[in-house]
């Protein structure tokens, strides 16, 4: 385990970068899977489309497409950040058609029955949506929304592997093939990295779940 | 949508609404793409020697580039194929272990599933490929090549974990009644399990699978970051260095993978939509997919 | 530039009853020379040689992605300068190269196969070092490379390495895991300034869309992609390291090594013509001489 124990900062700052990684990807992908979700749910044909269509390409690509695309496509659009900006927007891209999916999910587990009776009590467009329709929504949506923040979480150790994170994944990448260590300990040293972002935020989860779970 | 729980089927003022919002929307989209276009031609990402070995029967490299392809595209639907078949029966038989076993024996069980499902499918790959380099371990009795039985096995760890969730999901929301009368006719618990519960469970699990499979070919690319395997996105890669047209290259081969995968995922959806009409196990099936989101 | 291969490729797919004569010309193909191939060579038994030449095939480890030395074709068969010097060894054992198997080795495996006996040798741009050297034998070196810097041709900011830390926003790109990658990393200001890829190509591409400022590896190699270029990209400044390509084999096979280098100082006009047909095609790459091998061990 010297490897661990001698490269501790390594790990450290690798283990912060990927923590880093995570929680932008995270804000990022609910900010954008809500706004896609919020297209393909409207009453506009072509929103509609454009989100059905950002959903299945992005949903069937795998991610390290969608990396390689952002990161050598969007300089030839002439929009040039650095490789951990385009690492973090790719995830983010990816994880928001998993976004948007379950959120979808949730509004339709809202049975129509809802909106009709909160109309039928005389509210309106408005108040039935915040009062009735989104707050019931939102609440099934945590469980599904969480799965797919969690696996999105996973999903960053990808964006190391592509070669512009400087991460947990890079830095087991460096320590084994550059400076020869044995990749038994370093490679336990990034799994428990990462099994402590997932495993913790699983428990995170599950308190959420318990708190907004309702009976159906 | 005119079942939205939202909103009502739109009257003639809210259709005018849609339509001058269709209209804005479309303007706007179409002058990004247009912008994006106009940037390619100019950094010259349309010129035809890019695209011509991709498009153009008549040049040489045709022929070669899409026999590549096609082998890649094999090597890529095999390891698939095998990692969905493996990760059922290892997913199927640690799945009705949680289930049947007792407290001390689900331990390891537990730690297993939840091990693997923590740790990011390329990290299970490395570890894979590295400790049966490492170590030494003789897979070559087993046939093709060495890259694919590390793909297969780093992809199995993950998935069975997987589907051995969506299994318990499955078995979790059938009616208790089921196992309840079936005990009650004097069966044994693994009687239950195996003669009742299972086979309505994998009715229920059909979708999920489906889609799992989804998540399967689409992780086989990650072997092309550890380019220990040359499935279809490393051939794309390769090809790429060839012909100095990585754009281009990467286009064709996301194309793929794209069509492919939403062929899969229509397929899935089909499935959902037979078996929650023909049984009234709509929520089964909605608690197996969800058990697990196919990312 | 790559039609070089039709007629090869033409010839492939004519049919079956032409594959006997063409395996009658040897099956060279027309853009390599043709290697020869020792009929029946007597070695001493008991050594690697008489093995393989007793077996008359061997497995050979090379990279598939490195232009110029190892890479993969469109006809799924790897070419370069290691391709055509693994050829001219193999040649001097009798072992013709259709009967090669062609083993992708990239960086971090190379003294895993050998150790294993998966491969009869390794070359694949393998930096002669110390450490290496502990755990297999080098034969040779066959070569000896220089890293060098290139950046945009428009770029007078970056003379030399030493640059580097005066410009820290500047962005140095190379390989994962390759020596350049390390050695550049003493001349930064801050490890951002380096990024890191799988191979030179993704490098190449990130130069040209400015999204890093330098590409450091090897000189032939950034020779290569300076004169795809058209006048977008320059080297700049001295080579600042010496790497001298080796070729790995079992640790303490000394006869084998002694061999290999006997054949690469007998063979030196085959190995200026592989160098020629392959990273020498480069415009501005220097034909290099066949280095002295160093003792083995």
């Amino acid at each position: 385990m010297e490897a661990v124990t001698d490269n501790l900062d390594l790990y450290w700052s690798g283990f912060l970068r990927s923590l880093g990684i995570c929680l932008w990807a995270m804000v990022g992908s609910l900010a954008l899977g809500t706004v896609i979700a919020a297209c393909r749910v409207s009453p506009v044909p072509a929103l509609q489309g454009f989100g059905a269509a950002w959903v299945t390409l992005l949903r069937n690509c795998p991610l390290t497409v969608v990396l390689f695309f952002v990161a050598f496509g969007l300089p030839e659009l002439g929009i040039n950040a650095s490789y951990y900006v385009f690492g973090v927007g790719a995830l983010i891209l990816y994880t928001s058609a998993f976004v948007c999916e379950a959120l979808r999910a949730g509004i339709n587990s809202v049975s129509a029955g809802q909106a009709e009776a909160a109309r039928a009590i005389g509210l309106t467009f408005t108040q039935s949506l915040s009062t009735v329709v989104l707050p019931q929504a939102f609440r099934s949506s945590v469980p599904p929304v969480g799965s797919v923040i969690i696996a999105m979480f996973k999903n960053s150790a990808v964006v190391g592997a592509f070669g512009v994170g400087r991460d947990l994944y890079s830095l087991s990448e460096r320590l084994t093939s550059s400076q020869g260590l044995s990749f038994i300990p370093v490679l336990t040293g990034v799994a428990i990295g990462y099994l402590v972002i997932t495993l913790s935020a699983g428990a995170i989860l599950a308190l959420v779940e318990r708190k907004v779970a309702i009976a159906r | 949508m005119s079942t939205s729980v939202l909103y009502d089927a739109p009257g003639p003022r809210a259709r005018r609404r849609s339509r001058i919002g269709t209209a804005i929307a479309l303007l706007v989209l179409g002058t990004l793409v247009m912008l994006a276009v106009l940037r390619l031609v100019d950094r010259g990402q349309f010129d035809y020697e890019l695209w011509a070995p991709w498009i153009d029967p008549s040049t040489d490299e045709f022929p070669l580039v899409w026999g590549l392809v096609g082998d890649g595209l094999r090597a890529t639907l095999v390891a698939a194929a095998l990692a969905i078949a493996f990760s059922l029966v290892v997913g199927v038989a640690l799945g009705t272990a949680r289930m049947m076993l007792g407290r001390a024996g689900r331990v390891p069980v537990i730690a297993f599933i939840e091990l693997f499902r923590g740790l990011p499918v390329v990290i299970t790959l490395v570890i894979v490929w590295r400790f049966f380099e490492e170590l030494d371990l003789d897979i070559s009795a087993l046939p093709g090549e060495d890259g694919l039985w590390y793909v297969v096995i780093g992809l199995t760890l993950y998935n069975s974990v997987i589907i051995a969730e969506i299994l318990r999901a499955g078995v979790a929301s059938l009616p208790r009644g089921q196992g309840e009368a079936a005990m009650a006719v004097g069966m044994t618990r693994w009687q239950v399990m195996r003669t009742v519960l299972l086979p309505q469970a994998f009715r229920v699990m059909l979708p999920a699978l489906v889609s799992q499979l989804v998540v399967i070919l689409k992780d086989t690319s990650l072997a092309a970051l550890l380019a220990f395997y040359t499935e279809l996105l490393r051939r794309g890669n390769l090809i790429a260095q060839n012909l100095d047209n990585p754009i281009q290259s990467l286009f064709v081969v996301g194309s793929i993978f794209i069509l492919i995968n939403y062929a899969l995922s229509r397929v899935a959806v089909w499935l959902e939509r037979r078996l929650s009409r023909s049984r009234g196990s709509d929520a089964a099936v909605k608690a197996a997919e969800q058990a697990v989101p196919a990312t | 530039m790559r039609t070089r291969h039709t007629s090869r490729t033409r010839a492939a797919v004519v049919g079956a009853a032409l594959a006997l004569t063409l395996a009658a010309c040897g099956g060279g193909s027309d853009d390599t020379p043709d290697v020869e191939v020792a009929e029946s060579p007597e070695f001493e038994a008991g050594t690697t040689m008489a093995e393989i030449a007793e077996r008359g095939t061997m497995t050979i480890g090379t990279k598939f992605d490195q232009p110029g030395f190892g890479l993969l074709n469109l006809e799924d068969v790897p070419e370069g300068f290691d391709v055509e010097v693994a050829k001219i060894i193999a040649g001097a054992m009798g072992v013709a190269e259709d009967d090669i198997t062609w083993e992708e080795t990239p960086s971090d495996i190379r003294e895993q196969v050998i150790e294993d006996g998966a491969v009869d040798m390794v070359v694949a741009t393998y930096t002669i070092n110390e450490e290496r050297a502990e755990r297999i034998t080098f034969a040779g070196p066959y070569y000896v490379a220089g890293q060098m810097l290139m950046v945009n041709a428009d770029n007078e900011d970056i003379t030399s390495p030493e640059d580097l830390a005066s410009n820290p926003d500047a962005k140095v790109c190379s390989v994962t895991g390759s020596t350049p990658a390390e050695n550049i990393q003493q001349y930064l200001a801050n490890p951002d300034q380096l990024v890191l890829f799988d191979v030179y190509d993704k490098c190449a591409d990130a130069l040209s869309n400015g999204q890093v400022d330098v590409v450091t590896t090897d000189n032939v190699i950034l020779a290569g992609f300076v004169s795809e270029s058209d006048g977008e990209f320059k080297l700049v400044g001295e080579q600042f390291t010496e790497e001298p390509y080796g070729i790995g084999i079992e640790k303490g096979d000394v006869a084998f090594c002694e061999f290999i280098n006997e054949t690469l100082q007998e063979n030196e006009d085959a190995y200026l013509e592989a160098w020629e047909a392959t990273a020498g095609q480069v415009e501005g790459a220097e034909t290099p001489e066949l280095p002295e091998p160093a003792p083995c061990a």
